[in-house]
């Protein structure tokens, strides 16, 4: 595929970001991140488990030498939250780069946009590189560009939905006024899903469930990564026009 | 004396420092995080960090999610 990935000034080559999430072990997580190809995982931060110390350990199978661990803030609902739980994210890693989630509820666990732009402008403001989940809106896409965020990444549809990208046109919108990577973070079902935000020009498509609740992750993780990379390449050919009526591959002259 | 430690009270026998309680509760202080009364203890200032009763501490790690 033509062009690496750069965010915050790294280079990437995987386009696909996979999260480490709802898998059944930590062992089938990492099969998947290979099967994918992935170069970046998303992470949670969460308490150690004070009863069982010895419990196995999310870095004891992908290594973070190996893949660039991006840690979440998955479960805040408050700036604050967030902030907090990625200064500790920092400290644990001892690196910058971050996704930001403020979410609103936990029925729709849809964005809370205004706090998450208060979070984004906090971390940013403290040497945060911040790749920000968001609603599809792209007044708020913007400035969260404008405050500095190093990646935009609006839902396709709501986390762990499955139901693909339900408004390409904003997508779309954000894509072109960008100057940053566009990521589709949330709501890609199969892969067909993850090749249209790619086709709509996106940079690249973060996913957790498609994956790991897939009868067959492995293989699905092996889909997503082909699904991409076609999605980027036809992307970048340039579709054929659409048109009302049928236009004949074979030539008409000379038919006998 | 007593310290709060992700949630839990916990009394602990003697005084101690930040480096000496993750050694006993049997962590590696390579893969964590440690926050105490709500600020941020570098991993470098873990030996000389020492902890009072009643103390709040917050330990967490990386974890698989989306």
């Amino acid at each position: 595929m033509p062009g690496p990935l750069v965010i915050a000034g790294r280079e990437f080559n995987a386009r696909l970001i996979i999260g480490t999430g709802k898998y059944k072990t930590y062992e089938e997580n990492a099969r998947a991140a290979e099967a994918a190809g992935a170069e970046i995982v998303t992470v949670a931060v969460r308490r150690v488990n004070l009863t069982d110390p010895g419990k196995p350990m999310l870095v004891d199978f992908l290594d973070p030498n190996k893949y660039v661990y991006l840690p979440n803030t998955a479960g805040c609902f408050t700036a604050d939250e967030a902030v907090r739980t990625l200064r500790l994210a920092r400290e644990a890693g001892g690196w910058s780069l971050v996704k930001l989630e403020v979410l609103a509820d936990q029925k729709t666990l849809y964005p809370e946009m205004e706090e998450t732009l208060n979070a984004a402008r906090l971390l940013i403001k403290e040497g945060f590189d911040v790749m920000v989940y968001c609603s599809d809106d792209p007044v708020y896409a913007r400035k969260l560009e404008d405050a500095g965020c190093c990646a935009i990444m609006p839902l396709g549809s709501l986390i762990g939905s499955g139901l693909g990208i339900l408004n390409p046109v904003n997508i779309r919108l954000i894509v072109e006024q960008s100057s940053v990577p566009v990521i589709v973070d949330a709501g890609v079902g199969t892969a067909s899903d993850a090749a249209i935000a790619m086709e709509l020009g996106c940079d690249g498509v973060l996913m957790n469930t498609a994956i790991a609740e897939a009868k067959d992750p492995i293989l699905m993780a092996s889909a997503m990564k082909h699904a991409v990379i076609a999605g980027r390449e036809a992307y970048l050919a340039g579709r054929m026009a659409k048109k009302r009526y049928a236009d004949p591959s074979s030539p008409l002259a000379g038919l006998i | 004396m007593h310290l709060t430690i992700n949630g839990e009270r916990r009394r602990v026998d003697r005084a101690l420092t930040v480096k000496a309680l993750v050694e006993t509760l049997g962590l590696d202080p390579r893969k964590l995080a440690v926050e105490h009364n709500r600020v941020i203890v570098p991993k470098s200032a873990y030996a000389a960090k020492r902890l009072s009763e009643g103390d709040v501490l917050e330990i967490v790690h990386f974890v698989g999610g989306g």
